[in-house]
């Protein structure tokens, strides 16, 4: 169709395409950054925001959603900086590194005391030093047209280069919030993290921000696990009810190496995250769990495309979604089995619990297979609390809403029990605990 | 205690209970027996409060209160206790949780404050002892994995810790085996006093050599038919119910 070869433009696409050349004017004319922002803007302004034609982004019509091009937030004041700290969540023992509105705060940042074997870089001074871990910003990349990952590439400013030395195990988390505070505005953040050879260290990302207030925040990631290495990745997205959200993970999986990754959706009022990760190393474990919290007419959206290359590995994705009011979840899991990749083992599984009469869920698993000896599977169920359970539950005594509360909790349980620290799973424990009193308010 | 007056209730558009009476003064234990279908669970559904069933007529009162009028969570605090004929298993709630939701819960209800943890863990192991049910087993999910007799040991169980002053027991007797049926019906008795009463209800005579009734009804097409003594089980024990056998209507 010609509307596909020549999309019209909406007021919000020209507009970030107009903020695009301004920021990229004020920035240095070349360099690896340089480079990559210039040619991300270029399909940025051929592309577009994606629409539901777009097959991945069919559940969530970014060019519909995102109607309004904000402002980039600016850095904040010292009153925004105290307003956001009270706004993150504490992780016992974990180290914390904090963005407010897309740009780092030192003062509320432990960057100064952290752990042997781990190193925190800005993207501001690894430009200035030339770290040779910017090299992998952008070198993940899905083939194909991202949109969201275009305009977090096309305004890149700002972020985190982690590294987890090889053989180091690093005991203590690493948590790195994002809080928004303010007037609507847009935030950018960029980070990388490399896990060499043989470590082990576990990463903490959550978003937070002001609620009423339409901001827009969009982060994007590259990992890199190495041989015989484990990440443990968990990812709180808790923004402001109004809020978009937009997240990009690029996942690269090497051999015999461990990602184990869950989400708690239960913020903004549109959300998507997209992860892309590859199994490029033989007998590699892939773990992806996530429990969507969702109420009002909230919308969470996850869509993982895992690509296994390698033979012998695993791959396991559990998504329970809990829909309250008219909230709508979106599961879309791909996972491609490469010709090389005998004894491929995956597992997919989607299961929602719908709680209002208007409250959807939509699923949409693939698997591609092009390797003769795997197995794969993949499941989905939908359904209403179950009132034989609620029965039993209140013939002892236990009112309706607590007796759901507790249902809720189990059926979630079934994905967080996945997080493997214990302090780390009980502060997301007490976070969905936090969901269901504010729910049954 | 409990005085059911004219009761009537139905699923869908099927009429079950047709006009059910019966007043049960405190301490006394009666017996409900009857054939299959004759709306036994139907009846301790609906006395326990389950929303399925739409209740079309008569009235329950329960220690001078329209139980009718309570839902499920409020009858049980108030001392209405039903154990299943097929109790549920509720995977990811452990039973520790479970009993101590419920007694706090029941106890909050009642103006009694909640237990700590050592005395609820302390009260625990006491009762499950008594049944025979070992600490593993509280720690798992309520039910996940029980046995048949093992369930109906649990609702016991939950039974001796929230303290009901009305017990409905739902053909308890149903799968276990005579050493289960043995525990279970001590369970029940120990819990027999002056001001506690029993329902219990039973398709076979065998549960009411351990649990002797003061009274025993015959329930036919959602109604008393008989009521008599002990000698009533006897009588059923040895004709059948193939006098109830046939729906007349
Ligand atoms: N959920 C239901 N839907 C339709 N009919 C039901 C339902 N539950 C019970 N019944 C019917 O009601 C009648 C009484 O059932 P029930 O109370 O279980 O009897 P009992 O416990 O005496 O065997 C039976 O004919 C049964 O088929
Ligand atoms: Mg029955």
């Amino acid at each position: 169709m010609s509307a596909d070869l020549h999309p019209i433009r909406t007021a919000a696409e020209q507009a970030l395409s107009s903020a695009i050349d301004a920021t990229l004017a004020a920035a240095p004319a070349s360099g690896p950054i340089a480079d990559l922002r210039r040619a991300a803007a270029k399909t940025f302004t051929e592309n577009g925001l994606p629409t539901r034609r777009v097959e991945e982004w069919h559940y969530t019509d970014l060019r519909a959603l995102m109607r309004e091009a904000l402002p980039i937030a600016g850095a904040p004041d010292a009153a925004a900086v105290a307003e956001a700290g009270k706004g993150v969540v504490a992780f016992p023992e974990a180290v914390r590194i904090v963005f407010v509105n897309g740009t780092l705060v030192e003062s509320l940042s432990d960057l100064a005391s952290l752990p042997a074997g781990l190193t925190v870089t800005s993207l501001e001074a690894a430009l200035a030093s030339g770290d040779p871990l910017l090299e992998r910003i952008g070198s993940l990349s899905p083939k194909s047209y991202d949109g969201a990952l275009a305009l977090n590439t096309a305004f890149l400013r700002a972020g985190l280069l982690i590294k987890v030395a090889a053989g180091a195990t690093v005991e203590k988390p690493l948590h790195v919030a994002h809080v928004f505070t303010g007037a609507a505005a847009a935030t950018y953040a960029r980070n990388v993290i490399v896990v060499e050879d043989g470590a082990k260290a576990t990463l903490i990302e959550s978003f937070a921000g002001v609620e009423g207030v339409a901001y827009q925040a969009n982060d994007a990631m590259e990992m890199v696990v190495g041989a015989g290495a484990t990440l443990e990745h968990v990812r709180l997205q808790e923004e402001g009810a109004k809020a978009l959200h937009l997240g990009t993970l690029m996942l690269d999986l090497g051999k015999e190496a461990t990602f184990n990754s869950f989400t708690l959706t239960a913020g903004a009022a549109t959300s998507r995250v997209s992860l892309y990760g590859k199994l490029t190393g033989e007998g590699a474990h892939l773990g992806i769990r996530g429990a969507n919290l969702l109420k009002a007419r909230q919308h969470g959206d996850m869509t993982l495309v895992i690509e296994h290359i390698e033979p012998g590995c695993d791959s396991r994705e559990l998504i329970k979604s809990v829909l309250a009011d008219e909230a709508r979840g979106v599961f879309q899991g791909k996972i491609v089995v490469r010709p090389e990749a005998q004894k491929t083992d995956g597992r997919m599984m989607s299961q929602a619990l719908l709680l209002g009469d208007n409250a959807e869920m939509d699923n949409k698993p693939e698997l591609e297979i092009f390797a003769d000896d795997v197995q794969c599977g993949h499941g989905a169920t939908a359904g209403a609390m179950d009132e034989n359970l609620m029965f039993y539950m209140m013939a002892r005594g236990i009112a309706k809403a607590e007796a759901e509360a507790l249902l809720i909790q189990a059926f979630v349980g079934e994905a967080v029990e996945f997080v493997t620290n214990e302090a780390v799973r009980e502060t997301l424990i007490a976070r969905m605990e936090a969901w269901l009193k504010a729910r049954a308010a | 205690m409990l005085e059911i007056k004219d009761l009537h209730a139905r699923i869908g558009d099927r009429e079950i209970l047709k006009g059910f009476s019966l007043t049960i003064n405190p301490g006394e234990v009666h017996a409900i027996m009857g054939p299959n279908g004759a709306g036994k669970s139907t009846l301790s559904s609906v006395l326990a409060g389950k929303e399925d069933y739409e209740v079309t007529g008569g009235s329950v009162t329960f220690l001078g209160k329209d139980l009718l009028a309570m839902d499920a969570a409020e009858r049980a605090c108030s001392g209405i206790f039903l154990a299943f004929q097929y109790p549920v298993e509720i995977p990811g709630v452990s039973n520790m949780t479970f009993l101590r939701t419920a007694l706090n819960s029941v106890r909050k209800y009642r103006g009694l404050e909640e237990l700590s943890t050592p005395d609820f863990l302390r009260l625990m192991k006491e009762k499950a002892a008594k049944l025979g049910m070992s600490q593993d087993m509280l720690r798992r999910g309520v039910n996940v994995g029980f046995s048949g007799g093992e369930k109906k040991r649990n609702d016991i169980l939950q039974m001796s810790v929230l303290e009901p002053s009305f017990c409905i027991l739902d053909e308890t007797d149903s799968g276990l085996d005579i050493d289960a049926l043995r525990i279970v019906s001590e369970g029940v008795n120990s819990l027999r006093s002056p001001e506690r009463s029993m329902l219990v209800i039973t398709h076979y005579q065998r549960l009411l050599d351990y649990i002797v009734p003061d009274v025993i009804h015959v329930m036919h097409q959602g109604k008393i038919v008989r009521t008599g003594g002990k000698e009533l089980a006897l009588e059923l024990e040895s004709t059948g119910y193939a006098a109830y056998g046939q729906d007349a209507a």
